[in-house]
């Protein structure tokens, strides 16, 4: 203990109380979400940190006790809600898992490409705040149009943008348009230009690299036992990666590697995201390719023919009988749910996204748990930040990727 | 895969004998049921044994089971041996007039919030916990929201009026 950090404890006011107490946060422009950390200051260097979450808690796994599955979907687009269909597709994926539909191949590849476009679009918004939070705010604002293109995209195949709610138990509600391709094929064509002139910007930059390297790492040792996950985890360098260890949704067929780091630091973290950022690029590309390649009848199969779960067409409601019945079933929450326990997790935007999902045979889960990344290996944040300066813990935080919507559920 | 369930389960079963009360494999996972004094002790032994290396907490989490009598809450562990890519669901029950169990912040740092969550909603009291208090929701809170016995407010009441909000 330094002469400086013995009277950290003396009340406020304390004429010997040599540190200052600072409120960083709930509501502060550099958190970039509602949490609370209570710094012990000597001057400008942080002493002690103290971390509060909780502030939009939501009751979530409450709620979720009461609906049916599928009305699931629209609390699980709000907790990452950078990339709410990967919560979605993560969500389905665990229903079926429950319930035992089989995906047919196209509905995978359709779930890799908007899975790895919400991949881009959250890595997208982390680094490009990191610059923001370095200074320069130019990358933020630039980078933000082609996020717009994404948003598109989901616009098109599902009909809203932020909190999607897209797909349905089995596959998606309908199948992609001829516009959805022109989209994502426009995507793939401009993006990775921009995307190269944002990694000019910065991963040279003088500037960058020297508020980025060095600060707010942190060891393999340290990050696996706090339980750290997705990218923060491989910027320390620990090559996990839910795509690959546990394959789901076909990702064994797209080749791709898993980018790591060693230090663990702002910049690792950067430039994971970054080259993962590429990686999806590529999946995107190969996902678009295969799903070019099923013609006649197999291009028009978005879901798997299971219909006690999958809702059906509005069209055969009113044509047809079984459709009736199934939608009046699956809509009134009649069908009931196998008793089960299981636990599927998906490579989230910020780590392994989990749901542990206990039924007992009713209409609604009997528990569900969300296992949210960042409520995790945010709680690293203190140890982190611990005798750095304050600048680089506003750094810190942004280069984690905390999403406050997924921390208190 | 060189570390397959029945390795697991022979390991286990040796080591602690009867303590484990119950084992189950649903959806691909092994899970087992552990005296609720032992949890650590099997954690632990998990965490060390280099042969088992479940080193990775991935979750911990708590359930209520209102209809099980003299067990009613349950805490659930899924540890990950990430070298072999296994992993293996652990579950302790524990009575709700006396909901003690040892925690596991001595092996995991990340186990330090989600016990302090599952204290937070089913009141779980973990002995030994560096710092065990709500996280979620507001400190005043009396009562350990995500048990049971609190319903959600009926959707059909038409009791309330309320001109914003109102139905």
């Amino acid at each position: 203990m330094t002469s400086e950090q013995v009277n950290i404890n003396l009340p406020e006011g304390s004429i010997e109380k040599k540190t200052t107490r600072l409120n960083l946060g709930p509501t502060h422009p550099a958190t970039h979400g509602v949490f609370q950390n209570i710094l012990e200051m000597d001057g400008e260097r942080i002493i002690k940190a103290e971390s509060t979450v909780g502030y939009i808690h939501r009751a979530f796994e409450k709620i979720a006790e009461r609906r049916p599955l599928y009305q699931i979907t629209t609390l699980t687009d709000r907790l990452n809600y950078c990339s709410a269909p990967l919560n979605n597709m993560g969500w389905h994926l665990t229903c079926e898992k429950l319930l035992g539909v089989k995906t047919p191949k196209r509905v995978d590849y359709l779930r890799v490409i908007i899975m790895e476009l919400s991949r881009i679009s959250d890595h997208l918004i982390c680094n490009s705040i990191v610059g923001v939070d370095t200074g320069a705010y130019t990358g933020f604002l630039y980078v933000m149009q082609y996020r717009e293109l994404i948003y598109e995209i989901y616009e098109e195949v599902c009909g809203s943008r932020l909190t999607t709610n897209m797909g349905r138990i089995g596959g998606f509600e309908r199948n992609f348009s001829e516009t959805a391709f022109r989209k994502v094929e426009k995507f793939l064509e401009e993006f990775p230009v921009v995307w190269k002139e944002f990694e000019n910007l910065f991963n040279r930059n003088r500037i960058f690299i020297e508020r980025t390297v060095g600060t707010g790492a942190i060891s393999a040792e340290r990050a696996l036992n706090y339980g750290f996950t997705g990218p923060n985890l491989r910027a320390a360098g620990v090559d996990y990666d839910v795509r690959v260890h546990s394959p789901y949704s076909s990702y064994e067929d797209f080749d791709f590697i898993i980018p790591v780091g060693k230090t663990g630091d702002n910049y690792d973290r950067f430039m994971v995201r970054n080259e993962e950022i590429w990686q999806s690029l590529s999946i995107v590309q190969q996902a678009y390719q295969k799903v070019q390649a099923f013609k006649g009848t197999e291009a028009d199969v978005y879901h798997a023919d299971s219909p006690e779960y999958y809702l059906p067409a509005k069209a055969d409601v009113y044509t047809k009988m079984e459709a009736l019945i199934y939608h009046f079933k699956i809509v009134m929450g009649e069908t009931d749910i196998p008793a089960g326990e299981v636990y599927n997790s998906i490579e989230g935007g910020n780590g392994e996204l989990g749901f542990y999902l206990i039924t007992d045979g009713g209409r609604a889960p009997f528990r569900l748990h969300f296992r949210r990344p960042c409520f995790i290996y945010y709680q690293a944040y203190a140890e982190i930040i611990k005798d750095t300066m304050l600048s680089d813990a506003v750094v810190t935080l942004s280069s984690l990727n905390l999403i406050a919507g997924e921390m208190d559920a | 895969m060189s570390l397959s369930h029945e390795i697991i389960k022979e390991k286990l079963n040796s080591q602690f004998g009867e303590k484990i009360l119950h084992w189950e494999e649903s959806y691909g996972m092994l899970a087992a049921t552990v005296q609720h004094d032992h949890n650590l002790k099997v954690l632990t032994f998990l965490n060390d044994e280099p042969s088992l290396g479940f080193q990775f907490l991935t979750d911990l989490t708590g359930v209520h089971y209102p209809d099980r009598k003299g067990e009613e809450l349950a805490v659930v562990y899924h540890v990950h041996n990430l070298k072999e890519n296994v992993r293996l669901r652990l579950k302790v029950f524990v009575p709700i007039e006396k909901p003690d169990v040892y925690t596991a912040t001595g092996l995991f740092s990340g186990a330090n919030w989600m016990e302090r969550e599952t204290y937070d909603f089913y009141g779980v009291n973990f002995i030994g916990h560096p710092d065990l208090r709500r996280v979620l929701n507001v400190d005043e809170m009396d009562y350990f929201p995500l048990r049971k016995e609190y319903p959600l407010e009926d959707q059909t009441r038409i009791d309330k009026d309320d001109e914003m909000f109102g139905r």
